[in-house]
């Protein structure tokens, strides 16, 4: 038992070792561990999220997934800019199930409550794209519909995605302003290319679906550069370029779902959430402690263990924690005492039979494992499903709760026997079963 | 063991209880979220903000604010009192413009109340999620059934493995539908609708209920092993009862400890893990009631089944 004795030291040193990191990195903000603070959702903590559709329709499919990616630079830039605390944007790819494929921009904002002045923000990002007009196409002067001028042109490949920077710049005789676009290497070549081919040809410039310039090719544009010249005002002219320089879309977006919480409701769900993991965890202690005594209380030390190697994985992998998430982990505190009360009910018919407490103890552990194995391996396959298919509220559930039976795992079994082993008697007295049996029956 | 004999009771009582829960989804009817349709959901309270004078802000009564609403044009929709000074009125999507007319609605004389939160989801978002719900509970049931069946592959006698699968389903199939009808039932009561948290409960529950069957079958493999390995003749339906007696306090002590927790969370958490937790309460309580009254004797009835035959 000497063994179990120093592994169990060993366990409780690493245990002390996590609560120090749990009190350092939340009360401790010169701590290098300040680093690794909880990441809470919008639910819990306040702040609005935006869905945006991106209208995909007339990309190439190849250039699709770069496409995306731009937009999503393009509106980090600006949200960066306007200064939101920690904000995420990633882009969503509906899934197979849904039979229509879209791709969607999902902007999550913590702290900001107003939504219109978020979409307002978000709005100011133009979409830029350069078109070519076909050939034998009606007039475009006489187009009297957006739409119609629409149709006349082609897209050419060369949008918002290939910018890298604008400028603002005056012609020197007409004193007039202009836009100065500079694109990058790969838009260059794109540039040069499609001037080379269309010489004559008008290649318009549209910004938000509206066409602000259309200047004829006149020879092949090796330098990369572009210039948006007419009906500007200096104002809007020094607009424009601020916009294109924070981004601009390649595709255009459409905003089609939007959340908001406010703080107050969030932190009343967060607080709920707390209290509700301490006091359920308390009643466990005190129930495992009632009914299974010195196995009881090393239960319950396991449980300590497992909400502290749970909390601290939480914070270092990191895991945005939900209400969802609070409810999966909470839930999971129940399914990680089911290892112990499955292996202390096997110990206690071992010890029917006859056996020393230690042998009792061994093959407790050793018949129950079947069980523990296999019901976990079902509990796992639902956590993985829904992280796989899930919402965000969905994969924070299955994140806490896939952390939670992995975790479980190691506690429940691993740390509990060893606790165990180092506690048993090697005599087999009254006593010694009493603390080590169950139950309401004193026999 | 009772269960064992007593069998043809618990049946009647199941089925019972899958009856009169469907009986409710059909009474009271699926009141699905905005998660699943698409819409708009409005939370406001009145609480905190102050009127000129300086007095809290007063809920304006349920009727009034109906009336400025019907006024609106916005078709279907509902406003339900929530805890002590909050309106949460659901439409269909709503602009910008209209989510504005609808808080001056809210508003008492010209004082708006504090926005709680708002959600905004468009039809096929709300499609989406809807199909990647379904989709999630066909695969997990999928996936588990073959787990199962996989586990069990090694006991043939006297019961063929892929029964112990079929009966996991059956059970699942019941520990999915009382629960829902008993949520159904409560939020036609208390408030509460088909939303992506329900979907969540409901994976979880089935996740809870092939746990607990598959505690209860683990024992019957292993005893049926004992014997046969001691070469003790004992009817299935003796190892079954046996079974179920040995794991019974197991399993009542394992769905205690997560009853405790969860309803601990019922009454201590936040309003939106209530309805959350009401449903895997019901569901925990099934889910033990069918892997020892319902799960263990089907596996009987089946045996004899083939005896007869």
């Amino acid at each position: 038992m000497k063994k179990y004795r120093i592994y169990s030291a060993l366990l409780l040193v690493g245990f002390l070792l996590i609560g120090y990191f749990l009190y350092a990195s939340e009360f401790s903000s010169s701590s290098v561990f300040s680093r690794f603070p909880f990441k809470f959702g919008l639910d819990l903590n306040g702040g609005t999220e935006l869905v945006y559709k991106a209208d995909i329709s007339r990309t190439d499919p190849s250039a699709v997934a770069d496409s995306m990616e731009a937009v999503r630079d393009a509106i980090e830039r600006r949200v960066n800019v306007f200064g939101v605390s920690e904000p995420i944007i990633q882009v969503e790819k509906s899934s197979v199930v849904s039979g229509e494929e879209e791709h969607r921009l999902i902007v999550e904002l913590p702290g900001v409550i107003d939504i219109d002045k978020a979409v307002a923000l978000i709005g100011q990002t133009p979409f830029l794209e350069f078109k070519l007009l076909q050939e034998n196409s009606p007039s475009v002067i006489g187009a009297t519909t957006t739409e119609r001028l629409l149709e006349s042109f082609v897209a050419t490949g060369i949008t918002g995605r290939l910018l890298k920077k604008a400028r603002l710049e005056f012609d020197p005789t007409s004193r007039e302003p202009l836009v100065a676009l500079v694109f990058n290497d790969e838009g260059s070549d794109l540039f040069a290319q499609i001037t080379r081919d269309n010489v004559g040809s008008i290649l318009a410039i549209f910004l938000d679906d509206e066409p602000i310039s259309m200047p004829v090719i006149r020879e092949e544009i090796g330098s990369g550069e572009a210039v948006i010249s007419g009906s500007l005002s200096p104002e809007e002219a020094k607009i424009l370029v601020r916009n294109l320089n924070y981004g601009a879309l390649p595709v255009p977006i459409e905003l089609v779902g939007t959340q908001t919480i406010g703080a107050s409701l969030g932190q009343d769900a967060l607080h709920a959430g707390i209290r509700a993991g301490v006091w359920g965890s308390i009643l466990v202690v005190i129930f495992l402690i009632f009914w299974y005594r010195l196995p009881g209380v090393i239960a319950s030390l396991a449980l300590v263990l497992y909400v502290a190697i749970s909390l601290a994985l939480f914070k270092l992998i990191p895991v945005t924690l939900t209400a969802a998430g609070l409810a999966g982990f909470i839930l999971s505190i129940g399914m990680a005492v089911d290892a112990n009360i499955l292996i202390f009910e096997r110990t206690k018919e071992e010890l029917k039979k006859g056996k020393s407490v230690a042998d009792a103890i061994r093959e407790g552990f050793h018949r129950a494992w079947l069980s523990i194995r296999d019901s976990n391996i079902s509990s796992m396959i639902t956590a993985l499903v829904l992280f796989w298919l899930g919402t965000s509220a969905v994969k924070g559930f299955a994140l806490t709760f896939g952390v939670g039976v992995l975790v479980s795992m190691f506690t429940a079994i691993t740390a509990s026997r060893t606790l165990l082993f180092a506690v048993a008697p090697k005599t087999s007295s009254t006593i010694a079963r009493f603390l080590f049996s169950n139950g309401i029956h004193i026999k | 063991m009772f269960v064992a004999r007593y069998r043809k009771i618990f049946f009647a009582l199941s089925i019972f209880i899958t009856l009169a829960a469907i009986g409710a989804m059909i009474v009271f009817g699926f009141n699905i979220g905005i998660d699943f349709k698409g819409g708009s959901l409005l939370e406001v309270s009145y609480g905190d903000v102050k009127t000129d004078s300086g007095l809290a802000l007063v809920r304006p009564t349920l009727e009034s604010v109906q009336q400025k609403i019907n006024g609106l044009g916005l078709g279907g929709y509902s406003v339900r009192p929530s805890s002590e000074d909050h309106f949460i009125v659901r439409t269909r999507e709503i602009s910008p413009a209209e989510k504005r007319d609808v808080l001056t609605a809210l508003s008492v004389d010209g004082v708006a109340p504090t926005e709680e939160r708002f959600n905004s989801i468009g039809p096929v978002v709300g499609k989406e999620l809807r199909n990647k719900a379904f989709v999630a509970i066909v695969v997990v049931i999928i996936a588990i059934v073959l787990f199962v069946t996989f586990a069990f592959r090694k006991v043939s006698e006297p019961v063929s493995s892929w029964k112990y699968g079929f009966v996991t389903i059956l059970a699942l199939v019941h520990d999915v539908i009382v629960p829902t009808g008993a949520f159904i039932a409560f939020a036609h009561f208390f408030g509460g609708e088909i939303d992506v948290l329900f979907v969540t409960a409901i994976l979880a529950i089935l996740g809870y209920s092939v746990h607990d069957t598959i505690v209860v079958f683990d024992r019957v493999r292993e005893n049926l092993r004992v014997n046969k390995e001691s070469h003790i003749e004992e009817h299935f339906e003796t190892t079954v009862g046996k079974s179920v007696n040995q794991t019974f306090t197991r399993s009542i002590n394992t769905s205690l400890t997560i009853f405790i927790v969860l309803a601990v969370l019922y009454f201590m958490g936040g309003a939106v893990t209530k309805n959350f937790s009401f449903l895997l309460l019901v569901g925990v309580i099934i889910g033990t009631y069918s892997s020892i009254f319902l799960a263990s004797p089907l596996l009987i009835t089946l045996h004899n089944k083939k005896i007869n035959n």
